[in-house]
């Protein structure tokens, strides 16, 4: 427990609250390269997942492409990215191995909310007159919201978790903590950096999962009695004992009046 | 009215669903396409609306060969209800109700007002416009559905199965509840069933259709009663097992009709018909 209290003793540390090594300034770069990763890979995926999920094409190759691009060693892509476009473009590198960690997941939630909708559904929107932008827009989309929001939810945790390596090639972020800590065997300062890492990704995952709660909150909420309406004298005297359907049309009418 | 003239499908992979099927539904009438599954039945319905596109032959609506128009605009003038609803359930009762009114273009204050008002042509209390699909029963989302489809009040109504789904006193009610509105909507009805019942009591024209699409006969009811086409048609209705052939036995002076196992299915009135 001695480490937990020297890495916070040096966490809440005066040098640690100013200047550009701050806490805050990392964590703003670390959210920076995530916020970045996660909506360029929102931008790919969620279009081709739409599309994949409403077609029903393609979805071979996309769990193909997905798989391949999951398995890549994030670090070793990072180098060679680096070395490639140069360090000067760092960022560049960055973004594109977070990105590509990103978008498998995004796609996944995408095309799997798309896939959830009832064939039925979507059959009945088509025969209503839908375009097939509508069908996707109106009730596609929303319907599969909640998947989608999952699947952005574990993209978001994975970039948070692997913007660590920003620092690997000289972008600062929380990562830079840990691998300057490892160089001169600061292990309250590695401890540190990774408590706020950890307390970053909790925060982001209780603000998907309250926003996941919220959508579905707003959908089939339970029946509250006072949803009914007032009752009528229609309602009270026959209602209570039929089944609303077996009700006749003149009853529905008088008690809501 | 509708024409499907030798109209045929064939799927890619292969089926034959319906097979050069010649058939007018006349205007202001119900026709009703019975089956069993495999018929044809409801991809012959499909094709009205172009949900289903014929391989060869053509589907008129009032003379103009569906083909020719544009398959969302022709849609949204054609009422569409399907088993179990198909409602959207991510939408309120009344948005659903109102879904192609506001896709048209209508303001939601107008169209929310005639959404109400068809809730009571369907007999739904307005207290259930604000709930969503999956807190009603399956009777309540079936009236749901058939006030979505009445909405643009469309001059062809296409029933697929709608009363599949529930059970068989919802079933009656809702049948009940159909035939009082088309008493006073005169839609050109054409509904898909496989209940033979069901299309009897509903239908001023019976299609009965065979496996692979093929009409076996077509007739009012009590045409097609009086004179069974074929054997196919005396099992689909029950005639060969004497469900259809009744006699009168008489009970202590009460005239009970019984049928051809002398199971008794009522008694005789006498008079007028009671309506």
């Amino acid at each position: 427990m001695n480490l937990f209290r020297e890495a916070f003793a040096w966490l809440f540390a005066p040098e640690q609250q100013v200047g550009a090594d701050a806490v805050l300034v990392r964590l703003g770069e670390h959210l920076l390269y995530t916020a970045i990763a996660v909506v360029i890979s929102a931008v790919i995926a969620i279009p081709i997942g739409y599309w994949i999920g409403h077609t029903g094409r393609g979805k071979q190759v996309a769990v193909a492409c997905s798989g391949a691009a999951r398995a890549l060693p994030s670090l070793g892509l990072l180098t060679i990215l680096t070395l490639l476009v140069g360090v000067g473009d760092a960022v560049l590198a960055a973004t594109v191995v977070f990105v590509v960690l990103g978008v498998p997941a995004v796609l996944a939630g995408a095309y799997a909310g798309v896939e959830s909708v009832d064939p039925d559904v979507v059959d009945a929107a088509r025969a209503m007159g839908m375009t097939e932008w509508q069908i996707l827009l109106r009730v596609e989309a929303p319907i599969g919201l909640g998947l989608l929001l999952g699947g952005l939810r574990s993209a978001t945790l994975q970039i948070v978790a692997t913007a660590v390596l920003a620092a690997y090639v000289g972008l600062g972020g929380l990562g830079i903590y840990i691998i300057r800590g490892i160089a001169i065997r600061a292990y309250e300062q590695m401890l540190g950096g990774a408590l706020v890492i950890v307390v970053l990704a909790l925060v982001l995952d209780g603000v998907f999962a309250l926003a996941t709660w919220l959508i579905t909150r707003a959908r089939r909420t339970p029946v509250r009695p006072g949803d009914l309406g007032g009752p009528g004298p229609a309602e009270t005297a026959a209602g209570t004992a039929q089944d609303q359907t077996s009700r006749s049309p003149a009853a529905a009418t008088e008690g809501s009046s | 009215m509708i024409e499907f003239d030798r109209v045929a499908k064939r799927f890619p992979d292969g089926t034959e669903a319906v097979r050069e099927i010649t058939l007018t539904v006349p205007s202001r009438r119900t026709t009703v396409l019975v089956g069993s599954s495999g018929s044809g039945k409801t991809t012959l319905l499909r094709m009205v609306n172009r949900m289903v596109e014929p391989s060869s032959g053509q589907v008129r609506i009032d003379d103009e060969d569906v083909a020719t128009l544009n398959p969302v605009t022709l849609r949204r003038r054609i009422g569409y209800v399907l088993q179990g609803g198909g409602l959207l359930p991510h939408r309120r009762v009344l948005d659903n109700i109102v879904t192609v009114l506001r896709l048209n273009g209508v303001r939601r204050r107008s169209a929310e007002e005639r959404g109400l008002e068809l809730m009571d042509t369907v007999g739904l209390d307005r207290a259930l416009a604000r709930r969503y699909p999956g807190q009603l029963s399956g009777g309540q989302q079936q009236r749901v559905g058939v006030a979505r489809a009445l909405a643009v009040d469309p001059n062809i109504l296409l029933m697929d199965e709608p009363f599949g789904a529930v059970d068989p006193i919802v079933r009656t009610d809702l049948q009940n509840e159909l035939l009082r509105l088309q008493s006073t909507l005169d839609k050109t009805v054409l509904f898909v069933t496989h209940d033979i019942e069901e299309a009897f009591i509903l239908g001023d024209q019976v299609v009965i259709l065979k496996p692979g699409g093929v009409i076996a006969q077509q007739g009012t009811p009590a045409e097609i009663l009086a004179d069974p086409a074929d054997d196919f048609v005396a099992t689909f209705i029950g005639a060969e097992r004497g469900q259809r052939a009744l006699r009168v036995e008489d009970h202590n002076g009460t005239q009970v009709v019984v049928d051809g196992r002398g199971r008794p299915a009522g008694v005789l009135a006498e008079g007028v018909p009671r309506q």
